[in-house]
């Protein structure tokens, strides 16, 4: 390895440092309060680093391939990092108060480092250029996180556990399958050669991709990916593993895992396939995936009595809302809007709904974790029980559901409107009928929330930690939403990988 | 430019909503509540009064312009924040203070969760007001949305019978329409040649909106598909047959106050989309115009009419019946826009004219009919009209204000509505005479309505097995001087309009020839 080489993984390699310190510290003390804050601080030291090779602190950011062409930390993935780092500061502060419970208290250390863990290997995923890289950077992701989901050792947690697991499994081996096929026509799993063999390869007319090879290999690899973004028909482990993982873990998987998993499929589809004519085709199967993933999201939501389940169901939801901003590639530009619209709305939408998402999920973490009932009915007058969680809450669920000013509205007008710049009306119309259905089921929440007379009606409120978790949460969806530009300014800065960008 | 009028008059009633919400704490804090809010509507009142006198008729144009160019100044999507009046919007600028004001007032009586009450229904004002004076679609967007939230928990938290049904009813039917006109916005917003949202040229900025852009511009979506997203948004709002089902739950369950703002102006931020976005937009785009459809829109009109006019008649609840007759009223304001087809100008703008001003008068007269059957309903605890009669030995004051603001229903001449009908039947005559000629019946059917439940509740005798016992029959009392300041505020205009109807016509016949090109 090289001095650059170091540079350029130097966020990943504190990453996994600071998981090694975290355990240790667990060792030493056992004391979880300390083990929670070593680790928040300790994430100072990768976001630093994730700061200095985007502007180029500690001299040049010699960002280009690193690793033998295996690795690169250009800006697309930086965007990434920024938003697991994020992720992971909620997610440690939301869990601080959950590892020191008496149950927890014994894996509390563990709990922390394997989510450092598996955030280690998500910032690798998002950086890969080649495929066994990618592979082994997602085995990374994913057994902490089957650990994580059954860390209670109750029977819930274990089926949530074993179902990842089997379903990791499965989703590894058809992604592999693929990689196998691509690497077997190109010759090569470097996704830039990739995409260099595919422009000189004879295709075949009338075949999409132009060969049944590469079609193959890319339905393989959107369908292993097709589980990490939790998309129709890859979804059915969502709800269970919400519902039966801690909430934490399903609050972490929700966001992170499934920002991971968008930007490597962005960065193999835009790098390997982003020849203008395989860009179409891969369009339309995202296209048409985005459709049937916002509309049985959305329409399986609407009967859940289950908060957890309820929000498994929207998360589906949204990853179709991504979609469309994905399914609109600049190949098939007619609008006058730029070219890059709908992988910046894909950036734009994951930034934004990762905010969302994490204030919602903490928000219900600290009310269930009080009233020790994760029903919906459970939320019943719960303005008068704890205004602030109820506050934050529906500002939450209002934000998902799209209502204007809000972040959530703001990406997905970014989305549709990058959809139409894509001559995907249809979509664009599936979308926002979508956005009505999924009102009645945020709005039957908000109406338990604001409306329900409670049962109980003593007032709580939360732990300082993850109210405060939640509440940068809200805030930061707050101001991404008023001021979209300071989001979608780096978002189009982000936009290195996609062929349109880099030469116009 | 930044003139600062507009912003504060937009912005005031939210901005004092929100600081007393946070602020008013206490035991008695609730009176405070009340008298803070209702000066806030008053100032407001005083402020859109402004804006509607400040007007300056002989420059014309848009004017009062408060813009901020970088809103959201990305490419994907350019917003401003742009904001000003046209003789289109001042006077309904103006209806929305009178109306804020009345509602608030009418509000007295509220005992419930006072505080966050009266913040809905000042961010409520906020909302109808900034979109009458939106001139960025996103922003026009926006405030159109936003406005669900307060009704959704007005009606939702204060409505009476199936509250929330109706709530979440009202939500789902607007926010369906809302997402068909996103799709609109986007698909001209994206169109090369367009990529702007102004929603009107105005050249002492350097701004060209959209109405001259689309002229000619090859949209990314058909043109047709563009107009029918928009127009299910404002069929829906207005509301039309067959979108119309939400209206008359919605008003039965709402709370008097809000059931005046929902008839008095939320439903003419779609009379006000259909003119300013429907016409203003589709009179010269590619492969389609609105002239081509002014026809199907006059049917429907008719329809309107006719089924809510005899769909009230059979009501037995005065509050659904006065929902039910919106449905005709708002009818006669489609009808009027569908004078459009008409290729002679005179017409076209009379039958428009008459749109824009029975969209005023409407908000008025219902305004002042729900407050009506509230006042009454107060006293009585029944709205069930064979329950009740001979009401007007008790209350004739509440029952001579039921009566005026039913004549300015039916269209009886000197009062408002009468000048507003006349001038739709006179433009649309010419054009659609089978659609004009039935819809006319309409008002025989409104003669009807009106009085029957007029000589119903107030004047018949009292029915053998009344509703309400002799006792509390007895102890009516009339209304007294608190509960008849909001409804002078809305009898007043009607009796203005109806007599000197040139005080608003001038300034909308500015904006309607500024609209039609």
């Amino acid at each position: 390895m090289t001095a650059q080489d170091f540079w350029v993984l130097s966020p990943e390699i504190a990453m996994a440092v600071l998981a090694l310190v975290v355990i240790s510290v667990d060792l030493v003390t056992r004391s979880m309060a300390k083990v929670s804050t070593v680790a928040f601080i300790g994430l100072a030291v990768p976001v630093i680093l994730t700061l200095n090779l985007w502007n180029g602190w500690f001299g040049d950011p010699a960002t280009g391939p690193a690793l033998f062409d295996t690795f690169e930390a250009d800006r697309f993935s930086l965007f990434f990092k920024f938003i697991l780092l994020t992720v992971t500061a909620g997610t440690i502060l939301a869990s601080a108060k959950y590892i020191a419970s008496d149950r927890m208290k014994d894996y509390g250390g563990e709990f922390v480092s394997l989510v450092l863990l598996s955030v280690t290997g998500m910032m690798i995923l998002v950086s890969a250029t080649e495929l066994i890289t990618i592979y082994v950077a997602l085995e990374l992701t994913a057994l902490p996180v089957v650990a994580l989901a059954a860390i209670h050792r109750s029977k819930q947690g274990v089926e949530a556990g074993t179902k990842f697991f089997v379903l990791s499994a499965i989703s590894s081996a058809l992604l592999l399958y693929g990689f196998a096929y691509i690497y077997g026509y190109t010759g090569s799993t470097n996704l830039h050669v990739i995409m260099e063999r595919l422009a000189v390869l004879p295709t075949q007319p009338g075949v999409p991709f132009g060969s049944y090879a590469v079609l193959l290999s890319v339905i393989m690899i959107v369908a292993g990916f097709g589980f990490k973004m939790a998309v129709v028909p890859w979804q059915m482990w969502v709800p269970d593993v919400y519902q039966g993982a801690p909430t934490p873990v399903a609050a972490f998987l929700s966001v992170a895992s499934k920002a991971a998993a968008f930007a490597v499929i962005m960065r193999i589809m835009y790098v390997a396939f982003g020849d203008a004519n395989l860009m179409q085709d891969w369009s339309g199967l995202f296209a048409i995936l985005a459709a049937v993933t916002m509309t049985l999201g959305n329409t399986l939501a609407l009967s859940q009595s289950n908060i957890k389940r309820l929000l498994g169901y929207s998360t589906i939801a949204q990853a179709g809302y991504i979609l469309v901003g994905l399914a609109s590639v600049p190949a098939n530009q007619v609008g006058a809007t730029s070219a890059g619209a709908g992988p910046q709305g894909v950036l734009y939408y994951l930034a934004g709904y990762a905010f969302t998402n994490l204030a919602v999920f903490f928000a219900v973490i600290a009310i269930t974790s009080r009233t020790n009932d994760d029903s919906i009915a459970g939320l019943n007058g719960l303005l008068k029980r704890s205004p602030l969680l109820a506050g934050l809450l529906v500002f939450g669920l209002l934000s998902l559901l799209g209502m204007p000013p809000t972040v959530g509205f703001m990406t997905k007008v970014v989305v549709f409107g990058a959809a139409l710049n894509a001559n995907l009306t249809w979509l664009a119309v599936i979308g926002v009928v979508n956005t009505v259905i999924a009102a009645y089921y945020y709005l039957r929440v908000i109406r338990a929330i604001v409306f329900e007379d409670a049962v109980d009606e003593s007032k709580f409120s939360a732990d300082k930690p993850i109210l405060v978790a939640a509440g940068l949460a809200a805030i930061g969806a707050g101001v991404f939403g008023l001021a979209p530009f300071l989001m979608l300014d780096l978002a189009e800065k982000a936009l290195s990988i996609v062929p349109a960008m880099i030469t116009g | 430019m930044f003139d600062g009028l507009l912003t504060i008059t937009v912005f005031l009633p939210a901005a004092v909503g929100l600081l007393v919400a946070i602020f008013a704490r206490g035991e008695n804090s609730d009176h405070q509540i009340r008298w803070i809010s209702i000066g806030a509507t008053v100032v407001t009142f005083v402020l859109t009064v402004m804006v509607f006198v400040g007007y300056d008729q002989d420059l014309a144009g848009v004017q009062m312009i408060d813009y901020l160019e970088r809103w959201i100044p990305i490419d994907a999507l350019r917003s401003s924040y742009l904001i000003g009046v046209d003789g289109l919007s001042a006077p309904l600028v103006l209806l929305t203070g009178i109306l804020g004001m009345a509602a608030a007032l009418g509000s007295w009586r509220i005992k419930k969760r006072v505080r966050e009450y009266f913040m809905w229904l000042l961010l409520l004002q906020t909302s109808v007001l900034g979109v009458f004076v939106s001139l960025d679609l996103m922003l026009f967007f926006i405030f159109f949305e936003f406005e669900l939230i307060p009704m959704f928990m007005l009606i939702a938290i204060w409505g009476s019978g199936r509250p929330r049904y109706s709530a979440m009813k009202f939500v789902l039917f607007t926010l369906t329409g809302g997402a068909f006109m996103l799709v609109g916005i986007l698909a001209i917003y994206v169109t090369p040649g367009v990529n702007t949202l102004a929603m009107v040229s105005i050249p002492e900025l350097g701004i060209v909106g959209i109405p001259e852009l689309i002229a000619g511009a090859d949209l990314v979506v058909p043109a047709s598909l563009i107009f029918t997203f928009f127009f299910i948004a404002f069929a829906v709002k207005l509301p039309l047959w067959p979108v119309h089902s939400w209206l008359p739950d919605a008003h039965t369950d709402a709370p008097t106050a809000v059931s005046v703002m929902l008839a008095g102006v939320l439903l003419k931020m779609a009379g006000y989309g259909l003119l300013r976005i429907s016409l203003g937009f589709f009179q010269e785009t590619k492969g389609f115009t609105i002239h081509d459809v002014a026809g199907y829109m006059a049917v429907v009109a008719a329809i309107s009419v006719i089924y809510g006019g005899i769909i009230t008649i059979r009501q037995t609840d005065m509050k659904r019946l006065i929902a039910y007759s919106s449905v005709s009223h708002m009818g006669f304001v489609m009808l009027g826009v569908a004078a459009v087809g008409s290729s002679a100008a005179e017409t076209s703008t009379a039958g428009l004219n008459g749109a824009a001003l029975q969209m005023f008068t409407h908000g008025t007269i219902t305004g002042l009919a729900f407050l009506m059957v509230g006042l009454s309903y107060d006293r009585t605890h029944t709205r069930h009209i064979p329950h009740l009669g001979g009401l007007w030995k008790k209350m004739p004051l509440i029952a001579i204000f039921f009566l005026v603001a039913g004549f300015g229903s039916l269209g009886l001449p000197m009062l408002s509505g009468f000048v507003a009908e006349i001038m739709i039947f006179l433009g649309t005559f010419s054009v659609w005479p089978w659609a004009t000629g039935v819809s006319a019946f309409g008002v025989v059917l409104a003669a009807g309505y009106t009085l029957w439940m007029v000589q119903r509740v107030f004047f018949g005798a009292r029915p053998a097995s009344p509703g309400i016992s002799d006792e509390v029959y007895d102890n009516l009392t009339d209304a007294n001087w608190v509960d008849m300041i909001p409804v002078i505020a809305l009898a007043a205009p009607i009796f203005i309009v109806g007599i000197w109807p040139s005080v608003v016509t001038d300034m909308f016949d500015i904006g309607i020839q500024a609209v039609v090109r």
